[in-house]
């Protein structure tokens, strides 16, 4: 395409060109983003998100029940005495994931813990009131974790996170 | 592809590719350096067209297979929440759906125009037999992918094409047994349909690729029928060819992006938007308008066996195309009979079509029969007899020859491209709805709506009026299933705040469960419900409405329909006119006349009402002057009523209506600047060859 008609205007013709292909360019990646964007969670997936309320009440001490929410299994478990004093007694700088029980509840409901039981090595859901620390077992890999729901020995790097949630009356909360 | 390449890559690393794949080397000679006759004008654009087209399908279509449901009690629901609720989903459905006709469009330019310039003759058998078979693996395609939505006319689509092979003598039955999967259309028949709809384009593909193999072995045709000769005749195909089909894309893209966003709705049938029912069969089965030509032979034939054969033999008889004709000219351009025939020949297809979408009756059938006669006489009498009695015009040498003596007379192909495209697709569309037996009710009248043509917005005022109006009066039957509260705070609806959508759910109980005791229990509307039925199921509607089941309202401007008729389908296609549904909503609304008119005699238990077919209607009178109070004063009519839920209904029905108008706008801004830019650049690219 070096021919003398196209190169006796080389400006005019090279900014035809460039226009082209930058529109070309720009028209390609905006078409793009539908394309993409539909992968995102759909509309009713969102509402179906919203927060929802667990009634407290029929969860004796000692007990644990398991709630789904946004697909997620959340454990809230009704701590004993006991398991509240173990995971204020351990020193919290030895922890791999340092963070005190206190950060972990609200206070005032001490007895009560609200965690996402998801495995924070590679997803498995531990299993309740399992391991040498009164909390959590995964089976997955071994991990295990205190009656805090933070990782105390295994693979898993972090704390078993703990999802936004409120106490709208002493016996029941609000996930989400 | 023909013969080693003498692609040479100076990179290395494709040096070393080169060496064990040649894939570069073949891409190079396919689609850089292969020499494409200079004369080739815009007819010839269509094959990147619907190479083109033929991506656009799989692309949108394995996106629309990532939200869909193949199940018999999920699918339509599944198509409307993906229209709905997905992300674009509305946008990636009107591609995929209009893009099947879109795909047609130009399959059947590049069909005709290969047969009005000979492209099937020899050394070019081979090539023209894959395209059929291409065309045949498309019509499966199309026609599968039609049944998904599992709406009525899919529904009864599938159940009407599958009998075809009921035809087969001895084994018809066991046949159509055999492709059903069971007893009669159903689940089995609609999970197979979706996965062969999903295979078959990849078989298509395949074949394509076998297609554009054959035609670089053989060369290209052009529109003087005579081979290139010299260097001089062609041009290299990058970037000469490269940049017109490009151009040639952008300016079919318009007209896609027309129907995409303007006419979702123009070329596919109301009743598909009906949920299948199989105790209910549509007054007229019409399958989509690329099969009607078919469609008209089959019904001409008064034998089902026969029609069968006939229908099928209509699209096998192309293969024989090259035999048929055994002209030594190629180009109908120097053949003048062949010329005169051949437009013949368009117009007998597209009556065929018109024909297709009429009901079989009367003059119909008569006219059906002349023109199946005159579409296998064109084959098998026209094409044979001409080869032997026609004298064509001389041929010119060679290409560069034939380019030299047109200079000066320069046409107007895509003007005429443009053109030919609107009027036929605008015909075959508009038949389908003259399809519609308007069946002795009067036409609805036409109304101004706020959402109509191209800037068209709902008027909030009246999305809000005609929710109170849904509510305080057309809910006591009606559902609206496909309507979450959440969407009355959505952009382009009602104009509800989110907390006021809420308090509206909080309003409705609903039914919910089970809980931990195993009981089902009711609670207050949250945002993500759906607006409750008032019936339980669809017995305890037909109980309580004496036996008719009041249909679920979300998309019922949408599911009606009536009959337009010539010419006004083709101005509809211009004005972009799509409210018969809500016109005829309102119409129906107050068509309600308290007695019926001298002769005209109702059943007992049934209304008269002017505008319904057949005029009696089960439903009774649903609005009165003062019925529902409106608090911005507009009148307490029943007009106004009628015009208000319509409107809210035709939102229900397309909640994203003004974001599809917003974004089309766009998108032509852009479509019309790009094909300018390629344009003058195409014109740069090829002002060094003339
Ligand atoms: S996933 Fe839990 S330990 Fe690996």
């Amino acid at each position: 395409m070096t021919t003398a008609s196209s190169a006796d205007h080389p400006t005019r013709r090279d900014f035809l060109f460039v226009a082209t292909g930058a529109a070309a360019a720009v028209g390609g990646a905006a078409a793009l983003w539908p394309f993409i964007s539909q992968m995102n969670p759909d509309a009713s997936t969102i509402a179906a998100g919203a927060p929802i309320e667990v009634d407290l009440s029929p969860v004796a001490e000692g007990q644990d029940i398991k709630v789904f929410w946004r697909g997620k299994p959340i454990y809230i478990s009704h701590r004993t005495k006991k398991q509240i004093d173990e995971a204020r007694a351990v020193n919290v700088a030895s922890l791999p994931d340092p963070q005190t029980d206190e950060a972990r509840v609200k206070s005032g409901h001490e007895q009560w813990l609200v965690v996402i039981g998801i495995c924070t090595h590679l997803g498995c859901i531990p299993i309740a009131h399992e391991g040498s620390y009164d909390g959590f077992f995964c089976p997955c890999h071994g991990s295990q974790y205190d009656s805090s729901g933070r990782i105390r020995q295994g693979p898993a790097p972090a704390n078993l996170p703990v999802p936004p949630y409120q106490f709208v009356s002493d016996t029941k909360i609000q996930i989400g | 592809m023909s013969g080693p390449s003498d692609y040479q890559p100076s990179n290395p690393a494709l040096q070393w590719i080169e060496r064990r794949l040649p894939i570069f080397g073949l891409m190079h000679s396919s689609f850089v350096a292969y020499p494409t006759p200079r004369n080739l004008n815009y007819w010839w654009t269509f094959g990147a067209i619907l190479s083109f087209m033929l991506g656009m399908q799989i692309l949108t279509g394995v996106i629309l297979a990532m939200h869909y449901t193949p199940h018999a009690d999920l699918a339509f629901k599944s198509v409307e929440l993906i229209v709905r609720d997905v992300n674009y989903g509305w946008l990636l459905r009107n591609m995929h759906a209009v893009g099947a006709s879109m795909f047609f469009v130009a399959v059947y330019v590049h069909m005709f125009r290969g047969l009005y310039y000979g492209s099937y003759k020899e050394p070019r058998e081979v090539l023209w037999i894959l395209g059929v078979i291409i065309y045949l693996l498309m019509m499966a395609t199309g026609f599968m992918g039609y049944v998904l939505p599992w709406g009525q006319m899919s529904f009864w689509g599938a159940t009407v094409i599958t009998n075809l092979f009921s035809a087969i003598p001895y084994v018809g039955e066991s046949v159509v047994t055999l492709l059903w999967g069971g007893y009669s259309v159903g689940n089995p028949t609609l999970n197979r349909f979706f996965s062969l709809h999903y295979l078959l384009p990849f078989l298509i593909a395949g074949v394509v690729v076998l297609h554009v193999w054959a035609l670089h072995v053989a060369g290209q045709n052009n529109p003087d029928g005579v081979e290139p000769k010299t260097e001089k005749d062609t041009v290299p195909f990058t970037p000469h060819a490269t940049i017109k089909d490009m151009f040639g894309v952008a300016c079919f893209m318009l007209l896609y992006a027309w129907f995409i966003f303007y006419m979702p709705n123009y070329l596919g049938d109301a009743d598909n938007y009906i949920p299948a029912n199989p105790g209910v069969t549509p007054p007229h089965i019409v399958p989509e308008w690329y099969y009607l030509p078919f469609y008209a032979i089959l019904r001409s034939i008064p034998n089902k066996l026969a029609g069968v054969i006939a229908m099928f033999g209509a699209i096998i008889i192309l293969c024989f195309l090259p035999w048929l004709d055994a002209a030594k000219t190629k180009s109908s351009k120097y053949r003048p009979l062949a010329k005169q025939f051949f437009w013949i020949f368009v117009v007998v297809c597209i009556l065929l079509g018109y024909l297709g979408a009429q009901p079989p009756e009367g003059i119909y059938v008569v006219a059906g029969r002349v023109l199946t006669v005159c579409y296998f006489a064109y084959f098998l009498i026209v094409l044979p007899l001409l080869s032997r009695i026609e004298k064509p015009r001389p041929v010119p040498n060679s290409i560069s020859d034939a380019v030299l003596a047109k200079t000066g007379s320069r046409s107007t192909p895509m003007v005429s491209t443009a053109i030919m495209l609107a009027l036929a697709g605008s015909l075959f569309a508009g038949s389908i709805d003259s399809a519609k037996a308007s069946e002795g009710s009067d036409t609805p009248p036409g109304n101004k709506w706020s959402f109509s043509g191209p800037f068209g917005k709902f008027d909030r005022g009246a999305l809000q009026r005609g929710l109170k109006v849904y509510k305080e009066v057309c809910s006591s039957c009606h559902g609206l299933s496909y309507i979450a509260f959440r969407n009355l705070a959505e952009a382009g609806g009602p104009g509800y705040s989110v907390a006021q959508a809420a308090a509206f759910a909080s309003e409705y109980k609903v039914k919910d469960g089970p809980n931990d005791a195993g009981d089902m229990f009711e609670r207050a509307g949250r945002p993500a419900d759906y607006f409750p039925s008032p019936f339980p199921n669809e017995q305890a509607a037909r109980a309580a409405n004496g036996g008719a089941a009041p249909p679920d309202l979300s998309l019922i401007t949408k599911a009606r329909s009536y009959k337009r008729g010539f010419p006004w389908f083709i101005i509809d296609f211009f004005s972009q006119y799509q409210e018969q549904g809500p016109d005829y909503v309102a119409a129906v609304l107050q068509g309600y006349e308290d007695k019926a008119p001298e002769g005209v005699t109702i059943p007992e238990g049934s209304y008269f009402n002017k505008y319904f077919p057949g005029h009696a209607i089960k439903m009774p009178k649903p609005l009165s002057d003062g019925q529902v109070t409106f608090d911005d004063g507009s009148p307490a009519t029943v007009a106004q009523y009628a015009k208000d839920v319509t409107t809210f209904l035709m939102w229900t029905a397309e909640p994203h209506m003004e974001a599809r108008k917003r974004l089309g706008f766009q998108v032509f801004v852009f479509l019309i600047l790009f094909a300018g830019l390629m344009y003058f650049t195409k014109k740069k690219v090829w002002a060094s060859s003339h």
